[in-house]
C-alpha cells in the first residue's frame, strides 16, 4: 500500500518539474500502460496470446471520437462507453479463442488488427474513411482550465484512470479469479478437476482485458484529438505485444515499464538518428531481451535481489 | 503476489530522476521570434523514414540536399536553414507527439512539407491554434485548399486530386465531346475526390459517364471491373487507382484488347509503374495513355537539358551522396524546398511567423523543379499552390508534352 501511496505522489507531482509536451507524451506512456496491462492479465496471467489488441484501442478510439462529435458526449462518458463496447467484443473474441490456443490463436487475433483498416475505410459514413475525425482539443472541465493546460489535464485524466485500472486489477488478481486464471494458463486440467470453469474465466480473461485496451484506445483518440485508420495499423498490434514482454509479462509493474518504453524508445531513436530510427530501435529491443529475459520489472527485481542477497549465501529465486 | 511490491520505487526513482533533467534543459526566450537566430533559422518537418509509406522518405532527403546548397551559398537573407526533419512513420497520433515537441522544445519557427493527409489533418488544429505555420504539405487531399480560411495557418503543396481529374474532364469536354466514359477507381477518398473533380470538369456533360467500377486496396486485382467497364461499351476510361492497380488496369486492357482513350492520374504515372505495364501487358497496354504532370521527371531525356535538371543533378552530386537521381520524389522534395526558400527571402530579414504567412499566400513564382510553364500562385483568398498542370501523353516509352498548361482554376 505505501508503495501505491508513494507513486501516486510522484505520478502526481511529475508534470510540474517537466515542460508540457513531456507531461503529453507521459499521458500517452499511461494509456500504453493501461492496454499493456490487459495483455500482462491475458497472456502473463492467463497465457492466452493477443495479436490483435490494437483492433480493441480502434474501437475504444473510434467511439470516443463517433460519440464526441456526433453524439456531444463528453469524453469521460466514452470512455466508459468504449470499455463496455470493448468488453463485448473482446468476449465473442474470447468464446472464439477457446478453441485454439498457442500460434492459432495468435494467427487468428493476428486477423483482427489486420482487418480493422480495411473496416474503418469501408464505412465512410461513420467512421470519416481514410481521412478519419477530427476532435475538439480536450481541455479540463470547468474551474480546472485555468490551473490545468490541455498537456497536463491530459497527463493527469490518462494516469487517474491507469491508477484506478492498475489498483483494480491489483484486487482482483489477489483472490480466486487471479488463482484460477493462473492454474487454467499453467494445465488447464488440473485446473477444471478442481472445479474452476474454463470457458468463463478464459472468456472473461479476454473481455477485461479487451476492455482496458479500448480504455487505453480512448484516452489516445482524445489526447490525438483525431482518428484515422492509419493509427491504428497492424504495427500497433505487435507494438503493444513488445511492450508487454520487454515491460515484463510477470508482473503489473512491467506494464509501467513497457507503457514507457513503447512511448519513448522510438522518440529517443529520432534523436540519435533521424533516417535509422527504426533500426536503433530494434537493436535497442534486442539488447534489452538478452541482458533482462525477464522483462525490465523481472531484470530490476534480479538486480535488487543481488544486491540485498548476503555475500557468499545463496537464495532459492523467487518466481 | 510478492512480485507486485518489491521493484517498484526502484523502477521508479530513475525514470522520475530522467524526466527531471530533460525538463532543466527546456527554456523559453519570450521576447525573441522562436527558431529565429541572426544567423539561423530552424524549421520542423515530418516524414514516414519507416513504416508502411517508407518510400516517400526520401523526400525529406531531397529537401535536405536543397537546403543544404542553400546553405553554402549564404542562406536566406544570411540565414542559415536548419531543419529538423522526424520520422512519425505515417502514424497520426506519432506526428502529433513529435510536432508538439519541435513546438515547444526546439521551438521550430513553422513546420514544412510535413507529409501525409492523416498526418497533417491530426496536427492542423493544434498548429493554427499556436498560430505556427503549416507551409507546403506533402499531400493531394482538396481539404489544404478548400478549407484556408478556417485554417489560415495551413497551405498545401501538391495540385489536389480534385483539380487534376477536373482537367481531364475539361480535356474531354474540348477534344471528345461524345465520349462515352468510364471510371475506375479507388474506394476512398482520393478515389471518391477523384470522380467528384471529373463530374465538376465534365460540366453538363457529367451525364456522359457510363459506368462507374471501384475497388479496395484488398482487393487481389481489378480485371473483373476491368470488364465490366469493357462491357458498358465506353470508348474512354479514366483510372484513378494507386500504381499497383493501375499497373494492372493497363495490363488488362491489353489482355482485353480493348482500346479507349485512357486517362491516367499521375499518382501512378511514374516511369517504373509504366514500365512495369509495358513489360506485362506489352506497348499495346500503355501506347497513348494520358496523364498529367507538374514537376519536372528525371527520366525524362527530352528534359535531360531543362536549366532544373541540371540544377537537380549537380545538387544531387555535391549534397546527396548515394542518393537515386532518377527517383521523382527526390525532385518532389527539392521542388518544395525551393518555394520554401523562396517564401522565407519574400518575408524579408525581420523574420515573423505572420510575415511568413503573409509571404506564403501572396506567392506567383516560377520554380525550375516544376514542369515548363506550371506556375505556383496563392492569395489570402486562395490557398490552392499549384493548380496548373500540363497534359502528357506516353508514345514508345516516353512521356510527351501534350497542348499547353492547363489552369484548374479557370
Amino acid at each position: 500500500m505505501k508503495t501505491f501511496a508513494l507513486a501516486a505522489v510522484v505520478v502526481a507531482i511529475v508534470p510540474w518539474l517537466l515542460p508540457q509536451y513531456i507531461a503529453f507524451e507521459l499521458a500517452y506512456a499511461g494509456a500504453y500502460a493501461i492496454a499493456i496491462l490487459g495483455l500482462v492479465i491475458l497472456t502473463g496471467r492467463n497465457g492466452q496470446i493477443s495479436l490483435g489488441h490494437g483492433a480493441f484501442m480502434a474501437v475504444g478510439g473510434y467511439t470516443v471520437a463517433i460519440a464526441a462529435t456526433r453524439g456531444g458526449w463528453p469524453p469521460e462518458a466514452a470512455l466508459l462507453l468504449a470499455a463496455v463496447l470493448c468488453a463485448f467484443l473482446g468476449g465473442i473474441v474470447g468464446v472464439v479463442a477457446l478453441r485454439l490456443s498457442g500460434a492459432y490463436l495468435a494467427l487468428a487475433t493476428f486477423a483482427l488488427a489486420v482487418s480493422v483498416a480495411p473496416l474503418l475505410k469501408r464505412f465512410k459514413e461513420v467512421t470519416g474513411g481514410s481521412q478519419g475525425i477530427t476532435l475538439a482539443t480536450a481541455h479540463a472541465p470547468g474551474a480546472l482550465a485555468g490551473v490545468l493546460a490541455s498537456e497536463r489535464w491530459l497527463y493527469y485524466e490518462t494516469w487517474l484512470v491507469a491508477g484506478v485500472l492498475f489498483a483494480a486489477s491489483w484486487f482482483a488478481l489477489q483472490g480466486r479469479l487471479g488463482r484460477a486464471l493462473r492454474a487454467l494458463r499453467d494445465n488447464e486440467i488440473a485446473a477444471v478437476s478442481f472445479g474452476i470453469n474454463p470457458v468463463i474465466y478464459k472468456t472473461l480473461a479476454f473481455a477485461w482485458s479487451a476492455a482496458y485496451a479500448g480504455i487505453a484506445g480512448a484516452l489516445i483518440a482524445n489526447a490525438t484529438a483525431y482518428v484515422s485508420p492509419d493509427s491504428y495499423a497492424l504495427q500497433l498490434s505487435i507494438t503493444l505485444l513488445i511492450g508487454a514482454v520487454l515491460g515484463g509479462l510477470g508482473s503489473m509493474w512491467g506494464a509501467i515499464a513497457g507503457g514507457v518504453i513503447v512511448e519513448f524508445l522510438p522518440l529517443w531513436a529520432q534523436t540519435i538518428n533521424p533516417a535509422a530510427s527504426s533500426l536503433i530501435y530494434g537493436i535497442s529491443l534486442i539488447v534489452v531481451m538478452i541482458a533482462m529475459p525477464g522483462g525490465i520489472a523481472g531484470g530490476i527485481q534480479r538486480v535488487a535481489r543481488t544486491l540485498s542477497r548476503p555475500r557468499g549465501g545463496s537464495q532459492p529465486e523467487r518466481t | 503476489m510478492p512480485e507486485f511490491h518489491r521493484p517498484s520505487l526502484k523502477a521508479l526513482v530513475p525514470i522520475a530522476a530522467l524526466y527531471i533533467l530533460a525538463g532543466s534543459f527546456a527554456s523559453a526566450n519570450a521576447d525573441a521570434v522562436p527558431g529565429i537566430t541572426p544567423t539561423g533559422i530552424l524549421l520542423g518537418g515530418t516524414h514516414p523514414y519507416s513504416g508502411p509509406a517508407s518510400a516517400y522518405g526520401v523526400i525529406g532527403k531531397g529537401i535536405a540536399a536543397y537546403f543544404a546548397y542553400v546553405n553554402d551559398r549564404g542562406g536566406v537573407n544570411g540565414r542559415k536553414i536548419t531543419y529538423k526533419d522526424q520520422d512519425d512513420a505515417y502514424n497520426p497520433a506519432q506526428t502529433v507527439q513529435i510536432v508538439k515537441g519541435l513546438a515547444e522544445q526546439d521551438q521550430v519557427f513553422a513546420f514544412f512539407n510535413t507529409l501525409g493527409t492523416p498526418s497533417n489533418l491530426a496536427i492542423r488544429q493544434y498548429l493554427n491554434d499556436q498560430k505556427i505555420p503549416q507551409l507546403f504539405v506533402a499531400t493531394g487531399a482538396t481539404t489544404w485548399g478548400a478549407d484556408g480560411v478556417k485554417y489560415p495557418y495551413t497551405l498545401g503543396f501538391n495540385p489536389d486530386y480534385q483539380a487534376e481529374a477536373t482537367i481531364f474532364g475539361k480535356n474531354i469536354v474540348a477534344h471528345q465531346p461524345d465520349a462515352k466514359i468510364a471510371i475506375l477507381y479507388q474506394n476512398d477518398d482520393f478515389g471518391q475526390d477523384y470522380v467528384t473533380g471529373l463530374q465538376k470538369g465534365l460540366g453538363s456533360k457529367a451525364s456522359q459517364i457510363v459506368k462507374m467500377a471501384s475497388y479496395e486496396v484488398s482487393d487481389p486485382d481489378v480485371r473483373s471491373q476491368m470488364a465490366t467497364l469493357q462491357g458498358s461499351g465506353a470508348d474512354t476510361l479514366v483510372i484513378a487507382a494507386t500504381p499497383k492497380f493501375a499497373v494492372g488496369a493497363m495490363v488488362a486492357l491489353g489482355q482485353l484488347s480493348w482500346k479507349p482513350t485512357t486517362y491516367l492520374t499521375n499518382v501512378s504515372a511514374s516511369q517504373t509503374a509504366m514500365q512495369a505495364a509495358t513489360k506485362a501487358g506489352g506497348a499495346a497496354a500503355t501506347d497513348g495513355i494520358i496523364s498529367d504532370a507538374y514537376t519536372l521527371d528525371p527520366t525524362n531525356a527530352t528534359q535531360a537539358n531543362t536549366a532544373g535538371m541540371k540544377l537537380y543533378r549537380d545538387i544531387l552530386a555535391k549534397y546527396g551522396q548515394g542518393l537515386d537521381p532518377n527517383n521523382g520524389f527526390i525532385l518532389y522534395g527539392m521542388a518544395a524546398a525551393y518555394t520554401m526558400v523562396d517564401t522565407l527571402q519574400k518575408a524579408g530579414k525581420d523574420l515573423t511567423r505572420d510575415k511568413l504567412m503573409d509571404a506564403a499566400l501572396h506567392l506567383n513564382e516560377k520554380n525550375p523543379f516544376l514542369w515548363p510553364g506550371v506556375e505556383l500562385q496563392t492569395s489570402p483568398s486562395d490557398h490552392f499552390t499549384i493548380r496548373e498542370e500540363q497534359l502528357i501523353h506516353y508514345n514508345n516509352g516516353v512521356w510527351e508534352p501534350a497542348g499547353s498548361v492547363i489552369d484548374a482554376r479557370k
